[in-house]
């Protein structure tokens, strides 16, 4: 699936919720949850992000043309948007994921995690994704 | 609860109170970073802009002298609220982070030497440790550390061990920001005396919860933060004790801090004024004051009662979710209580709660060194002012239960 197809699928899971923000942010805990763990070994200082509060690691690779990617986080909403992330942009091309805008975010009512204020992280995780993409565009 | 406090009134002069946040009403519970204003004090800020703006000390304009009033009344309304001898121990600063860098500069530059040692304790604010570490490592001096006894009081028999012949000053918070924990101040300044080591209290958590009063406090300088006492931001005191206010040398130098100035020597003011560099924050002190009104209108001790009771009755409810790890769980303490939830971020928890309209606060609270000393990496911490409720912390209480299930 393209990351547009995906970013809709979410959309429409999330829809499901309606207003209920509570339904909508068990269902990014058990996200978070159900995020394959990642190696303690991979967890080291360069793939570490720091937010100020919640701490964020990101390992990529590129497998077949396509960037692969896997993370954590101590907190479990952000590893609930980590797990997001990973599910739209992990298994694409690196050109899709460099012009990607995720707006399914804004869509799905979560954009507020994305305000740099929010300390979690996050818009320096998509920051970095992006960025790793890019470095594999080039060559 | 307190018969002597009417929240339902006393609510009313805070508009900010009544809003929703994501539907749900504000609980404040952030008072510790700083509390909301009431509108005598918005209101003194926008009329002295209104009728009386001019700057001070230094017209003999009609305008200029009733703003110069104004701002030596605040100074005076102030002083006698701390119960300050002399209004001219009493330096209006920026606030606290501010005080305390005064101080550590002036100190560096006439009494502090090359290898002196400073005790401080460990659940100091980042304010309280930085000024002294970075006099520390330009002058090959030493940082010495109160370590925590249990409860995380602090150990005062430790502490009496740290003191050496090098020992130049002794600078504590009067309550931790984080834990809520009550300095023995009495206890610190037995051991300083018997040395003549000067004390710096730093009161920015203390003077917002408890009636101080500084003659009897006694020691050489207290340091605190207006908003965090229901006044506007950007403005603090310094309190100096008659012998500093006469021997600590200036940091900041400018216009305002003279008798005469030619281009070879400069004649400083006395008092305060010499202190007081460039045109202050006039409205930002009448604020102060008006603060101060307000506060001693409804009574300091009645509004320590008041948050002794909300302190009270939260660490009992907390402490019957058996997943809540409490901080700090001593009976001497003022407005402020530390946890966190067993396998749980306090960021999750922060976050949840700010989506049932409850401003709480999470991370480190600016003492790393602490979060260390207790090896975690932050806390949830809720803070109390005069207008908190009980019914509040119940409803907090509910959904800090509805959280936890949700993050388990
Ligand atoms: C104990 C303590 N010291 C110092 C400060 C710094 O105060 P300010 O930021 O107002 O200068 C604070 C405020 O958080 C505090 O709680």
């Amino acid at each position: 699936m393209s990351i547009e197809e995906i970013e809709q699928e979410i959309i429409e899971e999330f829809e499901f919720f309606g207003e209920d923000w509570e339904a909508k942010y068990e269902h990014l805990i058990d996200l978070g949850k159900a995020l394959p763990l990642i190696k303690e070994e991979q967890k080291t200082e360069e793939a570490i992000i720091k937010g100020c509060q919640s701490r964020v690691w990101l390992n990529s690779e590129l497998i077949d043309g396509k960037m692969m990617f896997t993370a954590d986080s101590d907190a479990i909403i952000t590893k609930g948007m980590v797990a997001l992330m990973i599910r739209v942009l992990s298994n694409q091309k690196p050109e899709d994921i460099v012009k990607a805008e995720l707006k399914f975010l804004d869509k799905i009512g979560l954009k507020e995690h994305l305000s740099p204020t929010r300390a979690n992280g996050l818009v320096s995780m998509i920051n970095r994704m992006k960025k790793e993409a890019l470095s594999q565009v080039k060559i | 609860m307190s018969k002597v406090i009417n929240t339902e009134n006393i609510r009313k002069q805070f508009p900010i109170l009544n809003q929703k946040i994501n539907n749900y009403p504000l609980i404040y519970f952030d008072n510790g970073a700083t509390t909301q204003k009431p509108l005598s004090v918005i209101n003194s800020i926008s009329d002295f802009y209104k009728n009386t703006n001019a700057n001070i000390h230094r017209g003999v304009h009609t305008l200029s002298r009733k703003a110069t009033e104004e701002f030596e009344l605040a100074r005076k309304t102030i002083t006698n609220h701390f119960n300050i001898k002399n209004d001219q121990q009493l330096i209006f600063t920026a606030g606290t982070t501010d005080s305390i860098n005064m101080v550590a500069q002036s100190l560096a530059s006439n009494y502090l030497q090359a290898g002196d040692e400073i005790i401080l304790s460990a659940y100091e604010h980042h304010s309280n440790i930085l000024p002294w570490q970075l006099w520390a490592e330009q002058n090959n001096g030493k940082l010495k550390v109160i370590p925590l006894a249990e409860n995380e009081t602090l150990d005062y028999a430790a502490f009496e061990k740290l003191i050496s012949e090098k020992t130049k000053l002794i600078a504590v918070a009067h309550v931790s920001n984080t834990l809520g924990v009550i300095t023995d101040i009495e206890k610190i300044k037995a051991v300083a005396q018997k040395h003549k080591i000067p004390v710096l209290v730093d009161g920015a958590q203390s003077a917002p919860h408890m009636q101080i009063d500084l003659q009897k406090l006694n020691v050489d300088f207290f340091v605190c933060s207006a908003h965090k006492i229901y006044a506007p931001t950007g403005i603090g005191l310094l309190y100096l004790s008659e012998k500093w206010l006469n021997e600590l040398s200036v940091s900041k130098v400018g216009g305002g801090t003279i008798k005469t100035v030619t281009f070879e020597k400069t004649e400083y003011a006395e008092g305060a004024l010499r202190f007081e560099a460039g045109t202050p924050d006039i409205a930002g002190a009448i604020g102060f004051a008006e603060a101060i009104r307000f506060i001693d209108e409804i009574g300091m001790q009645n509004i320590f009662e008041h948050e002794h009771e909300l302190v009270q009755y939260t660490q009992q409810q907390l402490s019957q979710i058996p997943e809540v790890i409490m901080y700090g769980k001593s009976e001497h303490k003022a407005g402020v209580i530390s946890f966190n939830v067993k396998n749980a971020h306090p960021f999750d928890v922060g976050t949840l709660l700010d989506k049932y309209g409850i401003a709480v606060r999470t991370g480190h609270h600016c003492t790393q060194p602490l979060m260390q000393c207790l090896n975690i990496q932050g806390t949830i911490r809720i803070s109390f002012a005069v207008y908190n409720t009980k019914s509040e912390i119940d409803f907090f209480i509910e959904k800090l239960k509805k959280s936890i299930k949700m993050l388990l």
